[in-house]
């Protein structure tokens, strides 16, 4: 049951019960107008603080769609988001080359990552002996932390070598990209997936052994299938990161506005344009920007609404 | 029949001992490299100097100043904010469509990229509201990233001070305010505490918010209308222009080295406080 | 039911028995669309121990909880019928909770000393009421720690955090904190059912000398207890789940454990069910 104070009686009804509670020390004291006030203050305090929440995403949402706006009015909205190329010195700002960009490194990312990250969950949650956990799982959170253009910056120098070696060119492009993202995603789909194989209780754990299960039947058969609402979340949140992320990719992608042509050929994503740009863009060029900032504003959140309904699915048991 | 089994079986664990171990390889990698290419160029004089000429060369002394300073004031924006507002979802709100999109905008916010932030903190804060390329500028653009880090790691510290102890309060005649103020609050501090920790190393290591919020002008900050770079902003400069990769590399270890210490200090804190209660 | 609805709206307890500290009248209680007690009338005599027994989940702590209105801070709930205390009703609009809690001690069953120093624990209540004075809180801290039976123990260990004590040191601890704000009466929930043997006799004595100055009302699993410590005994009982306890049997302690009146009761105390 919610905790929480029910809200008390307000202090204009208790002229009319003032007859059984007399005034005096051995007798029950009313609510003080100035405790029910003072109370009432603090709590609406609360909710308007709690509320700046709202308000971040509205002002958030408001802001950069009015910068933004013009672009769909000007250069027309099926141009904008469908239009074949990005050349802003020709004004022609076509987004799905660069949209696809981001489709592409995403889900390469994700291909690459997710298989590794969920291994190494199920590894640390009902694999590894007590001693390897409790080392590796704070090193797998504090490597959440590393900061992006960190990646991007061993990305450029390590990565990209080797790939311009296995493709040929600069190792500018998708696969340089994939890799890194990879390597960024797997904290945050790791710690979640390993959250969500923790909270099955022990005794299903039990049970299936019990039956003369292996370990591997239990984690296949029955762990697995139990804890797949909360991969999908962090898979999800995974994905919402790797589309989001600007710095690392901006920095081995190659920035070339242009349709993908293979994994060694550079590439441009959404949010690596938008920085490659912004330093000079004006006009109807800047405005395009903006335009792509809300586009990658709603991708984010539609993420965060597919979460929630999931988590419903999961309160109903399904 | 039996055999099968038993091979599938250490088939399928050699595979996640696999995933396990190159998880930590990979990310132990990048640690390591950095850490070795780094560590010969990080100096007092690295630290606490200008650099100068074309190439950068010298130390990151602004950089720092800029980095400390609107991480430092984005935290101080954030802190009673996002304490508060966790109290309000943890102490008095009603399950409600109120509070169901109090919860929505929070995941929101929490998930849109740093770069929309960026563009947001660039039109609202330095165009909009006429602030410039500043050190406040970025500081309020980093306090909305910092805030549903803040208010999530809050109010699940708040939860997490048993409800029995909240009675003892109750019972002695206490108003909710004293009880939020003298019990609940300070029984959940080291968790809170940690959570701010956190959160303000994610905006260490942030620079997409930074780069269209502060600028990315060498400059050392005084007052918060000042312009400045920040360490992540000057070391993707240096790694994209290719110039003093020497002093990239010390940029980057530096900048590992503080979050390092902003991650451990939380988790020794965590720690600490388990100990005492246990 | 032995009460009218106009004597229920006045909320003035018909007979005003100066004996009778809390007064009960036809109380039902639910927590949603659940009932959870249905029609109990009792009185709770001055400066006298009530044990409340019966089976688990026979909603002897939710009635306990009625008396400070404790369950306000659960969402959902709701009551009918009138308490009063001193002849005055509780629920009645516009009466301060958390006043009424003041003056209605409680004691839960778990120790839930506050993580601060013990000092700080036993002042935490007079401090709420405005008490700033140092000699004042000294003194009342002393005393108070003296009344539970836990000065020997503590005094020179005051500034030591209240978590470090052992489990029956901290429930004394819970119990001075609760007498430094001089309550009229004392609500205990189970108080000794987490801790170990030789503080629950500490605890069984400490009811004795408070009873002549505090009202007592506890709620026990232990009979032997209940028959040791109380003058009057309240047995309830869930008979169908689902459906609300009631109050079965309300008598004096004596009578109850040596010839109850109803058949119920006897064959809870023997044993038979519970």
């Amino acid at each position: 049951m919610a905790e929480g104070l029910r809200p008390d009686p307000m202090p204009e009804e208790r002229e009319a019960t003032a007859l059984s509670v007399r005034g005096d020390a051995g007798t029950l004291k009313l609510v003080s107008k100035a405790t029910y006030f003072k109370e009432a203050a603090l709590k609406n305090l609360f909710l308007a603080c709690a509320f700046m929440a709202v308000a971040a995403v509205a002002l958030i949402f408001v802001f950069v769609g009015y910068r933004g706006w013009p672009v769909f009015t000007e250069v027309g909205a099926s141009n904008f988001l469908f239009g074949r190329e990005w050349l802003p010195t020709q004004d022609l700002f076509g987004i799905l080359p660069l949209f696809v960009g981001s489709i592409v490194v995403t889900i390469g990312a994700l291909l690459l990552g997710t298989p590794l990250a969920v291994g190494a969950a199920v590894f640390l949650s009902e694999i590894a002996p007590p001693k390897v956990r409790s080392v590796v799982r704070p090193a797998i959170e504090l490597l959440a932390g590393v900061p992006s253009v960190v990646y991007g910056f061993f990305g450029l120098l390590i990565l990209r070598p080797i790939v311009a070696d296995l493709t040929g060119g600069l190792g500018f492009g998708p696969l340089t990209a994939w890799i890194i993202l990879a390597i960024m995603i797997v904290p945050t789909i790791a710690t979640l997936t390993e959250d969500a194989l923790q909270s099955i209780p022990n005794g299903i754990r039990e049970a299936s052994y019990a039956m003369g299960a292996t370990t591997w039947q239990t984690i296949s058969r029955v762990l697995l299938p139990a804890a797949k609402i909360g991969i999908v979340d962090a898979i999800i949140l995974g994905m919402g990161r790797a589309i989001g992320e600007t710095m690392a990719v901006l920095m081995v992608v190659g920035n070339a506005p242009g349709f993908f042509r293979g994994m060694g050929k550079p590439l441009s994503t959404l949010t690596s344009q938008i920085v490659m740009d912004m330093p000079y863009a004006s006009g109807l060029h800047r405005t395009a920007l903006f335009g792509m900032a809300i586009i990658l504003f709603l991708v984010s959140m539609g993420l965060v609404l597919t979460v929630r309904l999931l988590s419903r699915f999961k309160e109903e048991g399904l | 029949m039996r055999d099968m089994k038993r091979i599938t079986n250490a088939a399928a664990l050699s595979v996640f001992w696999f995933a396990g171990l190159t998880t930590v390889v990979l990310l132990g990698a990048v640690i390591l490299y950095v850490f070795v290419n780094g560590i010969g160029h990080i100096n007092l004089a690295f630290i606490f100097t200008r650099p100068h000429g074309v190439n950068a060369e010298g130390g990151i002394w602004p950089m720092i100043v800029a980095t400390l300073y609107v991480t430092g004031l984005a935290m101080l924006i954030v802190t009673p904010i996002a304490v508060l507002a966790a109290v309000y979802l943890a102490e008095y709100a009603v399950q409600g469509r109120l509070v169901r999109t109090i919860r929505f905008a929070a995941d929101t916010l929490a998930g849109v990229p740093s770069i929309v932030m960026g563009l947001f903190g660039l039109a609202f804060f330095v165009e909009g509201l006429g602030i410039g390329f500043s050190v406040l500028s970025g500081a309020l653009a980093l306090s909305f990233l910092m805030l549903p880090i803040v208010m999530r790691t809050t109010e699940e510290a708040i939860r997490a001070v048993p409800k029995y102890i909240r009675w003892g309060s109750y019972g002695l005649g206490a108003t909710k305010w004293q009880t939020v103020s003298r019990i609940t609050i300070p029984a959940a501090m080291p968790r809170i505490i940690t959570g701010i920790i956190l959160a303000t190393g994610r905006a260490v290591g942030e620079t997409a918010v930074v780069i269209f919020t502060m600028g990315t002008m060498i400059f050392t900050p005084v007052l918060p209308t000042d312009p400045g770079r920040s360490m992540t902003v000057h070391l993707y400069q240096m790694a994209m222009e290719g110039i003093n990769l020497p002093a990239a590399f010390g940029t980057a270890l530096l900048l590992m080295v503080m979050i390092l210490f902003f991650n451990l200090s939380a988790r020794w804190l965590l720690r600490r406080n388990r100990r005492m209660q246990g | 039911m032995n009460h009218t609805l106009a004597e229920l709206q006045s909320g003035v307890a018909p007979a005003a028995d100066p004996t009778v500290k809390i007064a009960v009248k036809g109380l039902d209680f639910f927590y949603g669309d659940f009932q959870a007690l249905t029609d109990i009338t009792c009185d709770i005599r001055d400066n006298a121990v009530t044990a409340f027994i019966g089976p688990s989940g026979c909603g002897k702590s939710t009635f306990l909880r009625c008396f400070n209105r404790m369950n306000d801070l659960i969402i959902g709930t709701k009551h009918a019928g009138l308490i009063t205390l001193d002849g005055q009703d509780i629920y009645a609009p516009g009466v301060d909770p958390v006043d009424l809690r003041r003056r209605i001690g409680m004691i839960f069953q778990q120790p839930n000393p506050f993580p601060m120093s013990i000092y700080d624990n036993v002042a935490y209540g007079p401090r709420l009421h405005g008490m700033k004075k140092k000699a004042d809180l000294d003194e009342v801290v002393e005393t108070s720690l003296k009344r539970a039976n836990v000065w020997k123990e503590v005094k020179d260990i005051l500034g030591r955090g209240g978590l470090t004590l052992s489990g029956g040191q901290q429930q004394r601890l819970c119990i001075a904190r609760v007498l430094a704000v001089q309550p009229d009466v004392l609500l205990m929930d189970e108080p000794c059912s987490a801790i170990d043997p030789t503080s629950v006799q500490k605890i069984e004595d400490l009811m004795a000398e408070l009873k002549s100055s505090v009202t007592i009302i506890i709620v026990t699993h232990n009979m032997q207890q209940a028959a040791r410590v109380s003058d009057e005994t309240a047995f309830f009982l869930q008979e169908v789940m689902g459906e609300p306890a009631m109050l079965v049997e309300f008598g004096r302690t004596a009578e109850i454990f040596t010839s109850p009146k109803d058949k119920r009761t006897e064959d809870y105390i023997t044993g038979r069910f519970g």
